[in-house]
């Protein structure tokens, strides 16, 4: 320090000029010098490259609560495009101008946060609301504003993950859909094929690791889980299930017994431990959708997902030969047979196309569930009910079934609790089924038994 | 041929007899003194009396499954609710002796922060009370699930899938600590029941001879239903429900009837089967529990009651010797069992002895 210029090396730190630095003397630094330094530092950390800076910054300045920094503030916001840090700077501009002096500024402050629809803007309004007793009514106008917005946002976010759900369980209950609402085949085994589906999803990526290939080997997953379970799926009628034909109970137990054996065989082969399945970079992250509803992009895509299986399972069944032929043997077997159609055949395929379903829906679950052996468990029972509730033997009830439980599910639990949701839905499912035994979509039929 | 079916009945008795004689002998071996070649251990009279209590739900499920066509997959609930009504009085009866020494609480409740017992823990500090709801809860969730599940007549695989699903509904609610039966760890730690230190030689063996007298009684209860009339309408119902409701009996009253009286069995060896093994946790709940248990039926032979019994012996003393060296094999011998059962042996091992004859 010379003269009161500040020097930095042999020039003015202001201008640039050269200087003489002969008699400067050195700048004295205490902890108020760090402390305004540190301040400007952080102000000036706005406009860095580096978006954990800059957002760093925008707290700092939103902490100072300062009309000062307004200049700044408006600057930094014409050129932020990270809609996180622009909306601390949002935060941080209202917050400022409310600090001002000039009551035009303030009552712009109070318009731009009630706006902003921010969870934090309204606890800015309501500090703010005290010192500014003329302005209450606006404020409070403004907490008005944002409350809406938030109980809209709720319950978008709500429908969304309502609707996540409700297509896990349809990606979950599909499989079902036709081995046991189309051969009324009941296999307790299915959450086990899901799981496998999710562990073929974990070796394709181990396998395409370091290869050219690696970044599509979720897309990879998705036929070879559906090659794995199917192949599995036949085997498994052709070797066992086409024995018990007839006798529901026991393939219920002999299916139960599959599901162990794969579970178990799982577990010693990979241990008991989750298995780590990264998701690709267009799954990661969240969307904003209008209104500030922010959905998760990987819940996003299951959603796709569940409904590009649900049309390819009907396209299947109403437009190949193979659909053909197995409406024909779920109609009527012997006629089916007399007219040419290898009914054993039929039933191995159908039940591998249901058990291959499954694979696929495993593929899906690796995203967002942990791949473990018992994966499957926890969705072989809610699969069930999605099946008996939307009429068994109906995909559009599948469809149905499977949104309204997850919607309904998700609306149930910030009042109920997780669990007590869920058994919430169970008692319903049982009340629904006292009006409609045969599910929301009943093939009409006039037998007294099936 | 009548003598047939008298030389069948005679063996089944001769059985029976067998089995109930077989079974005396633990306790009875247990009380030589220690070193006597003879002498059973401590371990085995409580292994075996876990079996026993084992066999009296396997028992229930016969009674349900094998006579009325019910497959439940719920009677592992039905149990765990026998065995928390026991545990709740086994906790009142900790008394002041708890970690927290708290006079009324039980340890979880004082962790909790609990004021004062929830109302459902009124009258468990009586051992009739806690006895008549060891029966009276599973019977009324029977009841209740029958009643709905009956009338609108979902029978077969549906009706397992819902049993499946209530059971697996209350394991979830159990594990939740705020429902006041202890949460994950449910309850342990007992000390004495009907003022008898759990701990000692006369308890094991009383517990030993009150579980082995409640098979006897559940099976004569069981062999009186399904040898009456009744059991032969409960059969028809089995093999042709809608021709037995069109003959314009009432085909509802009767399977819920048999459905409670084997959810209260079941309760029943809950009950019994908590002081022995000296734990009760949400696990008891798990769905996989149930399905075991009807695959010991199935092993044994359902339809005839002695099989349950057999099964249920059979299966355990299975799990018990291969879980002591290879733990891993065991659910994939489980798992091989029921596919086994369902595809070779249909009738289970009583109908491998019997089928030659008939």
């Amino acid at each position: 320090m010379a003269d009161g210029a500040l020097l930095l090396g042999e020039a003015d730190a202001l201008t640039g000029a050269p200087a003489n630095a002969a008699g400067a003397s050195p700048v004295r630094i205490n902890n108020r010098v760090r402390a305004a330094l540190r301040i400007a530092l952080g102000r000036l950390q706005i406009v860095s490259p580096d978006p954990a800076e800059r957002l760093r910054a925008a707290d700092g300045i939103l902490r100072s609560r300062s009309a000062q920094d307004l200049p700044l503030l408006d600057a930094a916001l014409a050129r932020e495009t990270v809609p996180r840090i622009r909306e601390r700077l949002v935060l941080a501009q209202g917050a400022a101008r409310l600090a001002s002096d000039d009551e035009a500024l303030k009552r712009a402050g109070i318009e731009s946060l009630g706006a902003s629809g921010f969870e934090a803007a309204r606890t800015v309004l309501l500090e703010a609301r005290a010192g500014n007793a003329a302005l209450a009514e606006a404020i409070d106008a403004a907490v008005a504003r944002i409350d809406r917005q938030l109980a809209f946002r709720r319950a978008g976010e709500l429908l969304f993950q309502g609707l996540s759900l409700g297509s896990v369980l349809l990606l979950a209950a599909l499989g079902l859909a036709v081995t046991f609402g189309v051969m009324g085949v009941i296999n307790m085994a299915h959450g086990e094929f899901v799981m496998l589906g999710a562990y073929t999803t974990f070796l394709v990526q181990e396998a395409l690791r370091g290869t050219p290939l690696a970044p599509w080997a979720l897309q990879l997953a998705v036929p070879a889980a559906f090659l794995v379970t199917a192949l599995l799926g036949a085997a498994m009628e052709r070797g066992l299930i086409r024995h018990l034909y007839g006798r529901p109970l026991e393939t219920l137990l002999m299916t139960f017994g599959v599901g162990m054996v794969l579970q178990q065989s799982v577990r010693l082969i990979f241990g008991a431990q989750n298995r780590e399945v990264s998701s690709p970079a267009w799954m990661q992250g969240t969307l904003m959708l209008p209104g500030e509803i922010s959905v998760t992009q990987n819940r996003l895509w299951i959603i796709v997902f569940g409904i590009a299986v649900l049309l390819l399972v009907m396209a299947a069944i109403r437009f190949t030969r193979f659909g053909l032929d197995m409406r024909a043997v779920v109609q009527n077997r012997r006629i089916a047979a007399t007219m040419g159609i290898r009914t054993g055949r039929v039933d191995a395929l159908t039940f591998a196309f249901g058990s291959g379903i499954a694979g696929m829906a495993g593929v899906a679950l690796s995203q967002i569930d942990n791949v473990s052996p018992n994966l499957g468990t926890g969705y072989i029972v809610d699969s069930f009910m999605v099946v008996v509730f939307g009429g068994v033997g109906s995909l559009a009830g599948t469809l149905i079934g499977a949104l309204t439980l997850g919607v309904v599910n998700k609306l149930l639990e910030p009042y109920a609790g997780v669990v007590l949701a869920k058994v919430a839905v169970l008692v319903g499912i049982m009340l629904f089924i006292q009006r409609r035994p045969k599910g929301l979509f009943a093939l009409k039929g006039r037998a007294a038994d099936q | 041929m009548p003598g047939i079916s008298a030389l069948r009945f005679n063996l089944r008795l001769g059985l029976v007899v067998l089995i109930f004689v077989l079974l005396l002998l633990p306790p009875v071996l247990n009380a030589l003194p220690a070193g006597h070649p003879l002498r059973i251990s401590d371990f085995v009279v409580a292994v075996t009396g876990k079996w026993i209590c084992y066999a009296i739900l396997a028992l229930s499920i016969d009674l349900a499954w094998g006579y009325a066509g019910i497959l439940s997959l719920g009677h592992g609930a039905f149990f765990a609710l026998g065995g928390y009504a026991m545990g709740m009085h086994l906790m009142r009866m900790i008394g002041n002796r708890g970690v927290y020494g708290h006079p009324v609480l039980p340890d979880f409740m004082v962790f909790l922060g609990y004021k004062e017992l929830p109302w459902y823990w009124l009258g468990f500090e009586y051992f009739p009370f806690a006895m008549l709801m060891a029966l009276l809860v599973p019977g009324a969730l029977a009841g209740l699930v029958g009643w709905l599940a009956f009338r609108s007549r979902i029978t077969g695989v549906y009706l397992s899938i819902i049993t499946q699903a209530m059971t697996y509904a209350l394991m979830l609610a159990f594990f939740r600590n705020d429902m006041g039966f202890g949460g994950n760890n449910g309850f342990t730690d007992f000390k004495d029941l009907l003022g008898v230190p759990l701990n000692t030689p006369s308890a094991r063996a009383g517990l030993y001879l009150a579980a082995l007298g409640a098979l006897l009684i559940t099976l004569l209860i069981s062999a009186y239903t399904v040898h009456s009339k009744f059991g032969r309408l409960l059969i028809a119902i089995r093999d042709a429900e809608s021709r037995v409701r069109f003959l314009g009996y009432d085909v509802t009253a009767f399977k819920l009837f048999v459905f409670v009286l084997s959810a209260m069995m079941a309760g029943l060896a809950g009950a019994l089967y908590v002081p022995i093994v000296g734990i009760i946790n949400p696990g008891e709940f798990s769905p996989g529990n149930s399905i075991e248990a009807v695959v010991w039926v199935a092993f044994g032979g359902r339809g005839t009651l002695i099989g349950a019994i057999l099964g249920a012996f059979s299966v355990n003393a299975l799990k018990t010797w291969l879980t002591s060296f290879a733990p891993d094999l065991w659910l994939l011998v489980l798992g091989a069992l029921f596919i086994i059962v369902t595809l070779f042996l249909p009738r289970g091992l009583i109908g491998l002895g019997w089928r030659r004859r008939s």
